[in-house]
């Protein structure tokens, strides 16, 4: 556009750095919440993620191992070690300097022997193996302690994903909700899809009278807020004995997505060519042929636009599953409600919290990457006219 | 049963039971019912026809006529009874018993700063987004990061943003990175910049497209000319009236920008600030719906003619003219659909809300003072009447769509 004049826009590299700008700013968060999945609760708590990435400077207060452990070796007496692995920390670290005494933290760098008089002396490795040994028996209950600065490499772990899917702990469990969750969304996918086809052909290809009433009806029912829906529909559900259960939040789900199945489904079949389907008819082909055989294989964009709207909507719902489906037992609940309780009980255990909401969000994402160019016709039919 | 089993025998009963039902209805029709032969084919075959769209509708039309049409009117009826009385008629005693909470007004409040702010944020980050993207090399791996949280729930996005918002105590390390940047600030001239007058340019700018919005709804009573029947004069002095309220309420915000004393050094736990929490929460949504915008934004700019374009470059249009004047003028219609989708989203949010405060340090919105009515109070009396008042802030775009829709058929 710009070089059409004969002129390249100046401003080009600005667009990039804006443009690389929004695109950070839309990807930090998320990016957070993935990066803490993988960190430990005390990581978590300790830094923030975007520290997790680089190595990390700290100061640590370490001990060595108490005096019953001394060995003697001749004359000496030695207490052998390694400061991390005896203090439970993360043994990657290296050690750049260290100290013995509170007030000189960095007197000595790694390798070095400090002379600690009637305590004795001690050599520290960058690994943190530490040699201490004395001319007389060590005594006293407690280690010697030793003040060191060490660089820590970035460390996450898997843990978080043990405890949520694997470990069958019931709070934390997500495992259960994953599979509650698959249960609720594929039959509210496919039902009102062969639903809506068959509505959505005859609104297009089919005369008969009120067709423009019916047509206006669905685009209006598209924008009823479907909070209206919930007192009268869950009265109604308890009172023909469905209840809160599975059947009924399929059959909501159905319900609520209909109107833009039929309005997307009848907008692509309106498009598709009239002279297939004449040709059809003159050769004697029924509707209900005209309808399986020729217009729904020529459909199959539109259909798998819906399929990935109603995919998405249905597993990312809280609403509808909170009002049809889930009853006092809890045993059926969805990965949302799941990450809602999860967020009062356990509001602060970030590990949790980021692992559970991360396992909900992978399968829509894969299923967006995966199928983004329908989504986005979908979208268009839906909205631009 | 085991639900799974249960889901798939569902896929196969419904599914199954669908598509036997279209096929059997129509046999039935054909062969039995109608069949096209003997002395009357021609008759029965005109009747089969007449009767089949019905065939082809009848399910769709059930499920919609129940679970769309048939609660509109039962939410109706019940907002006028009352539970406690066994679903006595009350009248408006629902309503009258909301209106004089304050938590409902507190809702409604909520609700217009979401309309307002939710719908005009997402379109103008969209279209900032389409317009930059289309013209680089990696747009489209930047359009489809901008678009990804389409597919994350609310929930999702909840947690998300909980741990962006995360507070700490002044002594530890802030995890959440909003404090974290927050703490970076000491009143110096980069917070002056970046906390005062960037959003005091933000705030002005929005004022100043709604002015200029204003000003074109208004632009036929300047010129003298006809504006219309009563309805349409009617319509534009009440949008200019809600644009010259909006311009001012922008001003008077830029002015407290600059006079807010803001207190540096200290962590906030931004979710209980109040007023000012509801915008932390908005940001969940414009992250949401910005790459919708985004999508069909851009699809619109690519469908500009080139040729007007060209020929505003050839009479010497600079780029930032280009962009208001021609491209901004063509796809107008699109930028409304935008905004009333966004707008119809927004009426009904209710996840973010429920996960993130749950109502509470006034954040609540009306599909969540509906829900706390319904489910936590037993009250589907004033629960129904909250959802009417959803219905009707959500019909003036109903009846609109019908309208275009209707035209467009013709």
């Amino acid at each position: 556009m710009d070089n059409i004049a004969g002129t390249k826009s100046s401003l080009t590299w600005a667009v990039h750095i804006s443009v690389a700008l929004l695109v950070c700013l839309w990807l930090f968060p998320t990016v957070g919440l993935f990066v803490s999945s993988f960190r430990t609760a005390d990581q978590i708590s300790a830094s923030g993620w975007w520290k997790s990435l680089f190595p990390s400077e700290q100061n640590l207060v370490l001990r060595t191992k108490a005096p019953g452990e001394q060995v003697q070796e001749g004359e000496l007496f030695v207490i052998e070690g390694n400061l991390f692995a005896d203090n439970d920390e993360n043994t990657a670290a290296t050690i750049s300097v260290w100290g013995t005494s509170s007030r000189a933290i960095a007197d000595y760098t790694a390798g070095d022997e400090a002379d600690m008089g009637d305590d004795g002396r001690i050599t520290v490795q960058p690994n943190g193996d530490y040699r201490l040994v004395n001319d007389v028996e060590f005594s006293g209950r407690r280690g010697e302690r030793v003040f060191v600065t060490a660089e820590t490499p970035p460390a996450f772990t898997l843990d978080n994903y043990q405890q949520v899917l694997l470990s069958g702990n019931s709070t934390d469990s997500m495992a259960k909700a994953f599979f509650n969750t698959l249960t609720v969304t594929i039959p509210a996918t496919i039902i009102p899809i062969v639903v809506a086809a068959f509505a959505a052909y005859a609104l297009a290809w089919m005369d008969f009278p009120g067709r423009a009433l019916l047509i206006a009806c669905v685009v209006g029912l598209l924008v009823v807020p479907l909070q209206l829906a919930l007192i009268p529909l869950l009265r109604l559900h308890l009172g023909i004995g469905i209840g809160k259960g599975y059947l009924g939040v399929w059959l909501a789900h159905t319900g609520f997505g209909l109107p833009l199945a039929i309005y997307l489904l009848r907008n692509y079949m309106v498009g598709l060519p009239r002279d297939i389907i004449e040709n059809a008819k003159v050769d004697g082909a029924t509707d209900f042929q005209i309808f399986t055989k020729i217009i729904l294989p020529l459909s199959f964009p539109a259909l798998a636009s819906f399929a990935i709207f109603q995919f998405l909507w249905t597993w990312n719902d809280l609403l509808v599953a909170k009002v049809f489906l889930i009853d006092a037992t809890g045993e059926t609940t969805v990965m949302t409600n799941q990450i809602v309780e999860l967020l009062g009980t356990r509001g602060g255990n970030w590990e949790i919290l980021a692992t559970a909401a991360f396992v909900s969000i992978a399968v829509p994402l894969v299923v967006f990457f995966a199928m983004q160019r329908y989504l986005v016709r979908g979208l268009l039919a839906g909205s631009v006219k | 049963m085991n639900p799974a089993i249960q889901g798939l025998l569902t896929i196969i009963i419904g599914v199954g039971g669908c598509v036997a039902y279209f096929f059997f209805s129509n046999q039935f029709l054909d062969k039995v019912l109608f069949p096209a032969k003997g002395p009357n084919a021609g008759r029965n075959i005109n009747r089969a026809n007449q009767i089949r769209p019905w065939l082809f509708l009848f399910p769709a039309i059930f499920a919609l006529g129940l679970y769309l049409a048939y609660p509109v009117i039962e939410t109706l009826r019940l907002s006028f009874t009352d539970r406690d009385q066994g679903g006595a008629f009350v009248g408006f005693a629902n309503y009258s018993q909301m209106f004089s909470e304050q938590k409902f007004w507190e809702a409604m409040r909520n609700n217009m700063l979401w309309l307002i702010v939710v719908p005009a944020a997402s379109t103008a980050f969209g279209l900032l987004a389409a317009q930059l993207t289309d013209r680089i090399g990696w747009g489209n791996i930047a359009k489809s990061i901008i678009f990804m949280p389409m597919a994350i729930s609310f929930v999702g996005a909840s947690v998300i943003f909980k741990l962006v918002y995360d507070t700490r105590p002044v002594d530890q390390d802030q995890i959440g990175i909003l404090n974290a940047v927050w703490l970076q600030f000491d009143g110096g001239a980069g917070s002056f910049l970046f906390l005062k007058l960037m959003p005091a340019i933000m705030v002005a700018g929005f004022g100043a497209m709604v002015a200029y919005v204003g000003y074109l709804v208004l632009l036929p009573f300047f010129k003298g000319g006809r504006a219309g029947g009563a309805w349409l004069v009617a319509g534009r002095v009440l949008a200019g009236v809600l644009a010259a309220w909006i311009v001012f309420l922008s001003l008077r915000s830029v002015v407290n920008i600059f006079g807010a004393d803001l207190p540096y050094g200290e962590p906030e736990t931004w979710l209980t600030l109040p007023f000012y929490n509801n915008f932390f929460l908005m940001v969940v949504l414009i992250w949401i719906q910005t790459g919708f915008a985004m999508v069909i934004l851009s699809a619109a700019l690519r469908g500009i003619p080139e040729e007007t374009i060209e020929a505003a470059i050839v009479d010497g249009a600079n780029p930032f003219q280009v962009f208001f004047q021609i491209k901004i003028p063509q796809i107008m219609g699109t930028i409304v659909v935008v905004w009333t989708t966004i707008t119809l989203v927004v009426l009904k949010i209710f996840d973010i809300v429920f996960a993130m405060t749950n109502g509470q340090w006034e954040t609540q919105v009306l599909a969540n003072y509906m829900f706390d009515k319904l489910f936590r109070a037993s009250d589907w009396g004033v629960g129904s009447a909250a959802a009417i008042i959803i219905m009707v802030l959500v019909s003036p775009i109903l009846i609109w769509n019908v309208y275009n829709a209707r035209k467009e058929m013709r």
